[in-house]
């Protein structure tokens, strides 16, 4: 079982909030999460809908494994068509908000319509209720949050909440819970606001229980929570330095993209890395890190929780900014850092803290200052627009300054708020832009490492570290090592790959596992906690059957072959210094063949013949 | 030997996987507000506090309790609540200093830390040996021992 079988549906125009069974036979073929969510979502939105009309549904939706004591089992995804990409958007997230969800006794909220004024919806197990929002709507997350457990009296309330960002318009807004995790990517956040609904608290006190098969998942679970203790890299890097662990290791690989990704290394990456992270600083001798964090049942704790040096320039004045709070990890560390070439570890942590109280993703957000640094550069932008401030790499007081003006949502913030790609339009560049389908991209250069070009340029809610990390193979060699320099094999490797992560994504579990677990750790997990039948074959089946449902979903929502692109900078400027110096990102040397790996025809559509194998309708 | 659960929150990541344990060798399912120890996060401090019942030897409970429902496993030194024949008056959760006894609303009963008759689970379960099981007299001697080495300016303390 696993599955509590019941969801929420919540029409927010109606003001209505039902619960219905969990569609059994679609938890069979699509298991939970991001796949069954989707499942869902494809079923009931036409794909032509404006992302930000009440017509884009939005699903909050936890796995099988979430709430369980299989580690890492914290996790939720967010499930709507993105305002940023126009494809679908899927934004997961750790803390302990699914698993609180789990416990109150729902596997997912299904969100349709907006609500004519602002609302937030509270769960206490059976009892849910839509409650007017008005007092909290202009609020930080932060403030929110902190409003709601005063007004609950409830210090156990766990809150997913959007800010400031999102209600002023911002594409790339994030949903926020635990007040720094985040289901960061692609505009989730921005779609929320445009249901007027500030947040969701709940309080679940349930439990989570009913396993197939109980003694065996607690032997799983207790022997595959060994494996990743005794691996390297989830049993020591990322304890120890968190995802900063690849700052150092990337750069020197030379895929670190650099300068609005005009280069590939960074001469500041040591300054802005995890190692850095650790070392005491001279105004208070305390070091940037405080401690490392799990998300719930978590057994890795790659999180950071860090402080900004109180004396530093962002917040010397902000006593309130002098706390801990959630720190650095390596794809935000990279994107308002080595992008925007900043090598200020405090201005970077202060940054991230905003980006966690007003609610945006600083992937997207440190690529769009980048952009923005680069249009100034070259005189697009004017002094004028930025009231004086000079919008130079390595500013880190262009880049503190920039991220207040999309907290606030003020003209300039709202600017930056499109997102690169409409920035870039903006201003008549638009091949200053680096995205994919409208989406930033992460802190891996394709140049430096092929295989994520291709990841990249096929991914279903454009560029994305995390719907396919080959650099697990290319540069950790896990689970095999592969070139990175080399396009031979990587079609195969990436279609694994996105098939294995969409799995892992429909579980409740989080995609750091897979440094240690193969999917023959992950499979006896499922199959001893949920009825039927998920086999190592059956999990791998549903992770392609999931990429193809998304697929299938950009195609009609007209994303289909054209965008299976990259930005021309990265398949024409080759890279100038490190070990991939000549190289270009090679993605016709990859696509052909990974259309044909995937059962699609030369137009990227999925056959009739991998539409029948997978069971999917047309 | 009896032993001793000893907390060391330096080592806690707040990831609850105590909780889940206990909840789940008590109550069959995984429920962090079913459980007997609990992980504080003090957030703006950065630290995350286990705690639990420490089985003190002259238990409040145990001598507030008018129906002696809690009695002392002489095996494990633990104070443990016999839930026939609790009433669920509540009067232990008023007569511990630390409020590591709780009303259970399901039940009706109150429950505590029992030490999971000598194998506690929670101890089993923590990834990081935040929460270890050891000889209750010498439950200093770990952190001791880092002093130890701390002040050894001959030895120790210089790498030897």
């Amino acid at each position: 079982m696993a599955w509590t079988k019941t969801i929420l549906r919540v029409n927010l125009s109606e003001g209505t909030v039902e619960t219905e069974p969990l569609n059994m036979k679609w938890a069979a073929e699509y298991l939970g999460q991001r796949g069954l969510a989707t499942k869902y979502f494809t079923e009931s939105v036409d794909p032509n809908v404006d992302a930000l009309s009440p017509e884009n549904t939005m699903i909050f939706a936890t796995g099988p494994l979430t709430g369980t004591m299989a580690s890492t089992a914290a996790r939720y995804s967010v499930i709507c068509k993105s305002p940023l990409t126009g494809t679908i958007a899927c934004s997961n997230s750790g803390g302990y908000f699914g698993a609180e969800l789990k416990s109150a006794g729902y596997d997912m909220i299904i969100f349709e319509g907006a609500a004519p004024s602002p609302v937030y919806l509270s769960i206490e197990n059976d009892k849910v209720a839509l409650r007017p929002a008005d007092d909290i709507w202009g609020m930080s997350v932060w403030d929110a949050d902190e409003a709601l457990h005063k007004k609950h009296h409830d210090p156990a309330l766990r809150i997913a909440a959007i800010g400031r960002s999102a209600e002023n318009g911002c594409l790339y807004a994030a949903i926020v819970n635990d007040l720094h995790r985040a289901a960061g990517r692609s505009g989730v956040g921005t779609v929320m606001a445009s249901k007027n609904l500030k947040a969701v608290a709940v309080r679940g006190t349930k439990g989570v229980g009913n396993l197939f098969d109980a003694k065996r998942f607690m032997k799983s679970v207790a022997q595959e929570k060994q494996v990743l203790a005794d691996n390297a890299v989830t049993g020591t890097g990322l304890p120890a330095l968190g995802t900063q662990v690849l700052m150092n290791v990337i750069n020197e690989v030379g895929a670190l993209p650099t300068r609005n990704m005009s280069e590939v290394q960074f001469e500041g990456a040591s300054k802005i890395s995890g190692e850095a992270m650790l070392e005491p600083r001279e105004s208070d001798g305390k070091p940037n890190l405080t401690t490392n964090a799990g998300c719930f049942g978590c057994t890795i704790a790659c999180g950071r929780i860090s402080t900004v040096d109180p004396t530093h320039f962002s917040v010397k004045d902000k006593p309130q900014y002098h706390k801990n709070s959630g720190g650095l990890e390596y794809e935000a560390a990279w994107a308002v850092g080595a992008d925007t070439c900043v090598d200020d570890l405090d201005a970077a942590t202060y940054v991230n803290f905003l980006c966690n109280e007003d609610g945006f993703d600083p992937i997207s957000f440190g690529s769009t200052v980048a952009a923005a640094m680069e249009l100034y550069e070259i005189g697009a932008i004017s002094a004028e627009e930025t009231g004086g401030v000079a919008l130079d790499f390595g500013s880190a007081e262009a880049l503190v300054w920039c991220a207040e003006q999309v907290a606030k949502g003020t003209e300039f913030g709202k600017k930056l708020g499109l997102g690169s790609k409409r920035l870039c339009e903006h201003y008549g560049h638009p091949d200053l832009s680096m995205t994919v389908k409208g989406q930033e991209f992460p802190a891996y250069d394709p140049r430096g490492i092929q295989g994520m070009g291709l990841g990249y340029a096929t991914s279903n809610r454009g560029a994305c570290h995390l719907r396919g990390y080959t650099v697990s193979s290319e540069i950790l060699g896990i689970p095999v090592k592969t070139d990175p320099l080399q396009t031979e094999g990587k079609a195969e490797l990436v279609k694994a790959f996105q098939d294995a992560t969409a799995a892992v994504d429909s579980a409740g579990i989080c995609v750091f596992t897979t440094f240690a677990w193969g999917m023959d750790n992950i499979s006896p997990q499922v199959d001893a906690a949920c009825e039927g039948d998920w086999s190592v074959e059956k999990m791998l089946e549903v992770g392609e059957r999931v990429w193809n449902m998304e697929r299938d979903f950009n195609i009609k929502a007209g994303i289909g072959a054209d965008q299976d692109t990259l930005p021309k900078r990265l398949l024409k400027d080759a890279a100038k210094v490190g070990p991939a110096t000549g190289r270009v990102a090679d993605l016709s040397a990859m696509l052909p063949e990974y259309y044909e790996l995937r059962g699609w025809n030369t137009d990227g559509v999925p056959t009739e013949e991998t539409r029948a194998r997978l069971n999917l309708s047309v | 030997m009896q032993k001793s659960l000893y907390l060391d929150a330096d080592k806690c990541t707040g990831c609850l996987q105590c909780e889940m344990a206990c909840s789940y060798e008590h109550e069959g399912v995984f429920n962090p507000v079913k459980s007997s120890i609990k992980v504080f996060n003090f957030h703006d401090e950065g630290r995350f506090v286990p705690y639990t019942c420490t089985q003190c030897d002259e238990a409040w409970c145990m001598t507030a309790c008018p129906v002696d429902a809690i009695t002392l496993d002489a095996k494990t030194g633990a104070k443990v609540v016999n839930a026939s024949t609790c009433v669920g008056c509540k009067v232990c959760t008023i007569a511990c200093p630390f409020g590591t006894i709780n009303y259970n609303s399901s039940t009706g009963k109150v429950t505590k830390c029992d030490l999971c008759e000598g194998d506690p689970q929670c101890v089993e379960a923590c990834p990081t040996g935040a929460i270890t099981y050891v000889e209750a007299d010498a439950t200093g001697f770990e952190r001791m021992k880092h002093w130890a080495k701390a002040t050894d300016n001959a030895g120790a303390a210089s790498g030897g």
